[in-house]
C-alpha cells in the first residue's frame, strides 16, 4: 500500500438538511408552466431539478425532474417529458443556465406542437412550485488523508454526499464538487480529482453514488 | 437508553446525528405547542410522541391545551367539514360563539414561548397576544377547496403568524407570509405501530370475535362521513358478491369531534344484515388497531378528504396492501400501482380490493415497495428534523442558510 499523503487542509464534512417553502403558485397548463420556471426563484428551479436525489433513494432510475415527470404524467407530453428528461443537468454550471435550458426547451416543443398549449391539468394535478430552503451545518467528521476521508465516506449520511456532490457545485456555483476540489488542491492528486469530477452522480441513487465514489478511492490507495 | 437512540436500529445512526446537531441550535429556545385536544386525532397524537423525544434533543419543549365548550366545538367541527369543501351554514351567531371562547382562552393561556406552535383552527386566534415572540400556524386539514367564507374569516388571524405549514402542496394558495410544507409522519416504536406478537394478534380477533377464516378488509378511521365509511361498505358488498371476506370498521372518536356517534350509527344501520361487518368502536386502543392492521389482508382508507391520511402510513408501515382515495396527502403516500392503489370512487375501490385479493403476490410487493417509502420519508425522526429547521427558518430568511 502506498504511503498515505497528509492533506494540507484536512476535508471538514458539512451536511445539509433542507425544508419545503411553499409558493402558492401554481400551473395547469404548459404555457403557465413555462411562465412560471422563468420568472420563481432559483430555488424552486433548483428544488424540482434535485428532489427526487433525495425523496427517492430506493428508486433508481427516476425522472431526474419533477417538470419532466408533469408533463408525462399528467399532460401526457410524453416527447416533451423526454426531451426534459435527458437535460444533461450536470453540463450546467449554475442554476440560471439550467433554467434557462429547461425553458427553451418548452418553448421550442410548443413551438412545433401548438396544440399542447391547449392541454391542462385536472383539478388537484397541477403543478406546485416548490422552494427548497437548505441548512448547512459542520459534522464532527474530519479527514487528513484518503483512508480517513473512506472510513468517514462509509458512515456519514446521504444527505451530506449529496451536499459535497450536488448543491457545493450547482448551487454556491462551485467549479467542481467539494471531493474533488479538496483532492485536487490539498493533496494534489489531480488523476483521483479528475475521476470523481467525471462521475454523473444524476444517475445513480445516493447510496450507489456512495459506494462508486468509495470504490474509486479505494482503488486508488490500495 | 433514551428513547431516541431506540430509532437507531431504525433509521441509521447518522439520521440521530443529525437531529442532535439540530437540537443543539435551539438550546435556550422554548417552544409552545397549542392545541384543542390531549387525546385523539392525528395531532395529539404526532405531539405526544414528539414532544418528549423533543426535549431529549434538549429542545425545550411544552404543550398547553385551549379550552372550550360543546357549542365552540360544535362550531369548530364546522369549521373543520367547510375547509373541507362540504356545505355547511355558517351563521354569525356560530362566528361570535368561537370569538367568545377564544377570548378566554387569550385570557387564560399564557403564550410564554419563544415560538408559539399553533396547530389547526380552534385555537388560532390565539395569535392576537402575539409579542416579539414568533408564531407558526400548523394547519393540519386539507384546504385545497375550503369554503371561502370560513378560510376569510380565518385569513385574518393566518397573516398575523410569521409562517404557516402545510400538509401537502395542494392546500398551499398565495399568502403574505412563508408557508412550509411538513407531511406529518407516523411513530415505528409506538403501541400503534410496534411489532407485534401473533399471539397479541390472535388474541385481539378472539375478544372481538373475527375469525381468520376469510379474508379481511380493514379501515381504521374515526367515524366521521368525511371518511365514507357507509362508502366502505358498499365497496366491501360488491366484493362479497365474487369473493367470500369480511370488513372491520374500527376507530375512535375525539373529544373534539361532536358528530362522531352520528355517524356511528349509520354505519350500523348501513352493516346490520350482515354478521361479516364487524363495527369496532376503540377508544384509544392502540394496541388493538396496531393488531387489527397486522391481522388485515387489505386495508382500505375510502376518505372523501383528508388533511393527510396516517392510517394509510401506518398500514403501509405494516406492509400491508392498500387502496386509498386520491385525496389530500395520500397521494404523497401512495404512487398508483407502485406502493398501493389509488382510488376515486366506490366502484373504483372495490375493483382494486379484488384485484388485490386475487393477486396475493402483487398485493405483497406494493405492500413492500410502501414499507420502503414510509421508511424514507414518513417516520417520525424526518418530522422532528423538519420541525427543528422549521424552527430555525424563523429566525434565517434566506434560501441557503449557513449554520457554520
Amino acid at each position: 500500500m502506498p504511503e498515505l499523503t497528509r492533506a494540507k487542509e484536512p476535508f471538514r464534512f458539512c451536511t445539509r438538511l433542507h425544508l419545503s417553502e411553499l409558493t402558492g403558485l401554481r400551473a395547469t397548463t404548459l404555457g403557465q408552466l413555462l411562465a412560471l420556471i422563468k420568472e420563481v426563484p432559483g430555488s424552486c428551479i433548483y428544488h424540482h431539478t434535485h428532489r427526487f436525489l433525495q425523496q427517492h433513494q430506493f428508486l433508481s432510475p427516476e425522472p431526474p425532474n419533477d417538470f419532466a415527470f408533469w408533463v408525462t404524467d399528467i399532460l401526457g407530453e410524453d416527447e416533451l417529458g423526454e426531451r426534459l428528461v435527458s437535460i444533461d443537468t450536470i453540463q450546467y454550471s449554475t442554476i440560471r443556465d439550467l433554467r434557462e435550458k429547461i425553458a427553451s426547451t418548452i418553448e421550442s416543443y410548443l413551438d412545433d406542437n401548438p396544440l399542447a398549449k391547449l392541454k391542462f391539468a385536472r383539478l388537484g394535478e397541477e403543478f406546485h412550485f416548490i422552494k427548497s430552503i437548505s441548512f448547512i451545518l459542520p459534522t464532527n467528521y474530519v479527514a487528513y488523508d484518503l483512508k480517513e476521508f473512506m472510513e468517514v465516506l462509509k458512515k456519514i449520511t446521504i444527505d451530506s454526499i449529496y451536499f459535497h456532490i450536488f448543491e457545493a457545485r450547482l448551487r454556491l456555483e462551485k467549479p467542481t464538487n467539494d471531493f474533488s476540489f479538496w483532492i485536487e488542491n490539498s493533496l494534489e492528486d489531480k488523476e483521483l480529482a479528475s475521476n470523481l469530477s467525471s462521475l454523473d452522480p444524476y444517475t445513480s441513487t445516493l447510496d450507489d453514488l456512495r459506494k462508486k465514489i468509495i470504490r474509486i478511492v479505494e482503488r486508488r490507495i490500495s | 437508553m433514551a428513547e431516541i437512540e431506540k430509532y437507531t436500529s431504525l433509521v441509521g445512526q447518522s439520521i440521530i446525528d443529525d437531529l442532535k446537531l439540530l437540537g443543539e441550535r435551539l438550546k435556550g429556545k422554548i417552544i409552545q405547542h397549542i392545541n384543542s385536544t390531549p387525546v385523539g386525532g392525528g395531532v395529539a397524537e404526532i405531539l405526544n410522541r414528539m414532544v418528549p423525544l423533543l426535549r431529549e434533543l434538549e429542545v425545550d419543549t411544552r404543550w398547553d391545551v385551549i379550552k372550550g365548550g360543546e357549542q365552540f366545538f360544535g362550531v369548530t367541527k364546522k369549521f373543520h367539514n367547510a375547509l373541507h369543501g362540504r356545505t355547511e351554514e355558517i351563521t354569525q351567531r356560530d362566528l361570535e360563539i368561537f370569538m367568545e371562547a377564544s377570548q378566554q382562552n387569550i385570557e387564560s393561556v399564557d403564550t410564554y414561548g419563544d415560538i408559539v406552535f399553533i396547530h389547526d383552527p380552534q385555537p388560532i386566534a390565539m395569535v392576537k397576544k402575539k409579542a416579539a415572540n414568533k408564531w407558526l400556524w400548523r394547519c393540519h386539514i386539507d384546504v385545497s377547496n375550503p369554503n371561502v367564507k370560513v378560510w376569510g374569516f380565518l385569513m385574518d388571524f393566518i397573516v398575523q403568524y410569521d409562517s404557516a405549514v402545510f400538509s401537502a402542496p395542494a392546500f398551499s394558495r398565495k399568502l403574505p407570509i412563508r408557508q412550509f410544507l411538513i407531511p406529518p409522519s407516523i411513530d415505528p416504536l409506538s403501541d400503534k405501530n410496534k411489532e407485534l406478537p401473533q399471539e397479541t394478534i390472535d388474541s385481539v380477533l378472539r375478544k372481538y370475535g373475527i375469525k381468520k377464516d376469510k379474508p379481511i378488509i380493514t379501515q381504521i378511521s374515526r367515524f366521521d362521513r368525511l371518511k365514507d365509511p357507509v362508502g366502505v361498505i358498499e365497496a366491501y358488498l360488491q366484493v362479497k358478491k365474487y369473493i367470500n371476506c369480511q370488513l372491520i370498521l374500527a376507530g375512535g372518536t375525539a373529544e373534539d369531534d361532536p358528530e362522531g356517534f352520528k355517524v356511528l350509527g349509520e354505519v350500523k344501520e348501513k352493516a346490520k344484515n350482515d354478521p361479516d361487518i364487524h363495527i369496532l368502536l376503540l377508544p384509544q386502543n392502540d394496541i388493538e388497531v396496531n393488531a387489527l392492521q397486522r391481522a388485515s389482508d387489505i386495508i382500505v382508507q375510502k376518505s372523501i378528504k383528508e388533511g393527510f391520511g396516517l392510517t394509510v402510513a401506518e398500514a403501509l408501515w405494516k406492509a400491508k396492501p392498500v387502496v386509498a382515495s386520491n385525496v389530500g396527502g395520500i397521494p404523497l403516500q401512495i404512487k398508483h400501482k407502485y406502493s398501493g392503489l389509488l382510488c376515486h370512487s366506490v366502484q373504483g375501490a372495490s375493483f382494486a380490493i379484488k384485484q388485490l385479493l386475487s393477486s396475493p403476490g402483487y398485493a405483497k410487493k406494493l405492500g413492500e415497495n410502501g414499507r420502503e417509502h414510509i421508511k424514507n420519508n414518513f417516520l417520525i425522526t424526518r418530522h422532528i428534523r423538519d420541525y427543528m429547521l422549521l424552527f430555525l427558518s424563523l429566525y434565517h430568511p434566506e434560501d441557503v442558510v449557513h449554520l457554520c
